[in-house]
């Protein structure tokens, strides 16, 4: 019933297409294109369309294009997903804690969200990444580390009109222990505002990640698209095809999942205004 | 007749914290209560918005402690600022809110919201807490298929029934009901006032009733309080207080209860041509 409404809008259906092909590019990847795709597959720079046994072409040392962007797709998607994940889950507790437990925790929490929220987040992950050294945990790691005081700020603010409900307090009466009534009674319905950042969170996360394998800062041992691009930049004038196909797909990805996102949203919006 | 309740000279402060421009003050929402209600009875508590009564309904569930007073329930005295809330003194006493939208968890089946109480107050198996929940379904005039239903799919009177069964699933001595029917339906009031009446005939419940509508306190009440600003202006039994309100204030909500009778309405009618 739901589905249906989210198919109706040809944004929504045009998002899960495109995420669609993502998740499928990321699936089939290691059968499509088994062995290392950093691997030497032919000749260096071979331009796209010329040998159909590589159709995209090959980069300055000879790696397959393609399969570059299939394994791509598998990082970007999975540091996408992991970062908003964890920051989600982060973000939700703080700020479920801070609006639950109210006084000096509340302002002790939110002061610190402040603090993480006045330092531009790209910087952060950077300092971490520089720090501990690249690779693909500690990337979802600097990535959420930035991103979690959006999620914190709305659960808090969802937290302190909830609480005040009358099934609260009724649960308060039947003796519920108060972090079960944090956990159990509020968090769930404080939970889908929040969850409707996520969409916007995936896709930045892509995006930093791809930025921070453009300064060499991804993981050395995975393909990404944003490393892709920093090793066609110093051919940029022979050879764009090197920066620019890994480049449309971000493109791609990034606007797939926020239509899709866009478009969940919407439909339970809709739900909500029809109950 | 053994009495259930005592309440001697209750007091509640709230604290509003001062700011930069705004000194700090305090706001005496209940200053000096003393009541008692005996088994099987029921005491109306009557006053405008804001006069405290609710705040009192939320101190008798023990939701909130009094700034000083006793509160004894069945003789025990009860201090929960002091943390020696046992769950058998929990399951004397429970409430049910005024508003049926705000006081279920919509995220809950209905069959969970009334297993709760027992999930945690008791050691009841599984098996017993379905058959408890599915009586008192049957008690408050829903069916066994609501069980598994939420809350959202009820009517506003279906829901208050929801609220009073789940308040019953503990066996409480004393319901303190807080404006239970004052956001139904005339016709849906009557039903519940009806089914709440038969309840405490079948289980020999006492009655905490907190109300502002004179005519459904004259219904159901055996004694009356009328609060004003925080203060017990009036107590005694129903007949008495209807009969010769003491205090200007009674004597003015008295007054305030618009009549449906012929006579009034055309003495009312007149006095408007003459003007």
């Amino acid at each position: 019933m739901s589905l249906r409404r989210l198919f109706r809008s040809p944004e929504a259906v045009a998002g899960f297409v495109i995420l669609g092909l993502l998740g499928a590019m990321a699936l089939t990847a290691p059968l499509l294109f088994p062995g290392d795709p950093l691997a030497i597959a032919g000749q260096p720079l071979l331009r796209p369309f010329q040998d159909w046994a590589l159709p995209l072409g090959t980069d300055r040392l000879g790696r397959d294009v393609l399969a570059g962007l299939f394994h791509g797709a598998r990082t970007s998607l999975a540091v996408g997903l992991a970062a908003a994940a964890a920051s989600i889950l982060v973000g939700s507790v703080v700020g479920t804690v801070a609006g639950f437990a109210g006084g000096l925790v509340d302002e002790v929490l939110m002061r610190i969200t402040d603090a993480f929220q006045t330092v531009p987040g790209f910087l952060l992950s950077l300092a971490l990444v520089s720090v501990v050294g690249p690779s693909l945990s500690v990337v979802v790691a600097a990535i959420a580390l930035s991103a979690w005081t959006g999620p914190a700020r709305i659960a808090r603010a969802e937290v302190l009109s909830i609480r005040e409900r009358d099934y609260v307090a009724s649960a308060r009466v039947i003796g519920m222990h108060p972090i079960e009534i944090a956990f159990r009674e509020v968090l769930p319905n404080a939970l889908p505002p929040v969850l409707a950042l996520s969409s916007v969170i995936v896709a930045a996360a892509i995006l930093t990640e791809a930025a921070l394998s453009f300064l060499g800062l991804g993981d050395p041992n995975r393909v990404t698209w944003g490393g892709m691009i920093a090793e066609g930049r110093a051919v940029l004038r022979s050879a764009p095809f090197l920066s620019v196909i890994p480049g449309i797909a971000l493109v791609f990805s990034v606007l797939g999942v926020y239509l899709a996102g866009e478009g969940v949203v919407e439909s339970t919006a809709a739900r909500e205004g029809q109950a | 007749m053994s009495v259930i309740l005592e309440a001697r000279n209750i007091v509640r402060d709230y604290h509003v914290p001062g700011s930069f421009l705004k000194k700090a003050k305090t706001v005496h929402a209940v200053k000096g209560v003393s009541f008692s209600v005996e088994k099987g009875k029921t005491l109306a508590i009557v006053g405008e918005s804001g006069c405290g009564k609710s705040t009192l309904g939320r101190i008798l569930t023990l939701i909130d402690p009094a700034t000083s007073g006793d509160l004894l329930i069945e003789g025990k005295k009860i201090d929960i600022a002091k943390g020696d809330l046992t769950p058998e003194m929990r399951r004397k006493v429970q409430i049910v809110f005024q508003n049926p939208y705000g006081s279920l968890n919509p995220r809950q089946k209905i069959g969970d919201i009334l297993t709760e109480p027992l999930v945690i107050n008791t050691k009841t198996p599984a098996d017993e807490r379905r058959d408890r929940a599915m009586t008192l379904l049957k008690k408050v005039g829903l069916e066994e298929k609501h069980y598994n239903r939420y809350p959202h799919m009820f009517s506003g009177g279906q829901r208050q029934r929801i609220a009073i069964a789940r308040a019953l699933m503990l066996n409480p001595k004393l319901l303190v009901l807080d404006e239970p029917v004052s956001a139904l339906d005339l016709s849906v009031q009557a039903q519940v006032l009806n089914l709440l009446a038969d309840l405490q005939d079948e289980f020999q419940l006492t009655y905490v009733f907190i109300s502002h509508d004179l005519s459904v306190v004259r219904y159901i009440a055996d004694e009356v309080m009328v609060m004003y600003f925080g203060e017990a202006v009036e107590y005694g039994s129903r007949d008495e207080v209807f009969a010769d309100p003491k205090h200007s204030y009674t004597k003015t909500l008295f007054a305030a209860t618009p009549r449906a009778d012929v006579e009034s309405i055309r003495a009312r009618l007149a006095k408007k041509k003459a003007a």
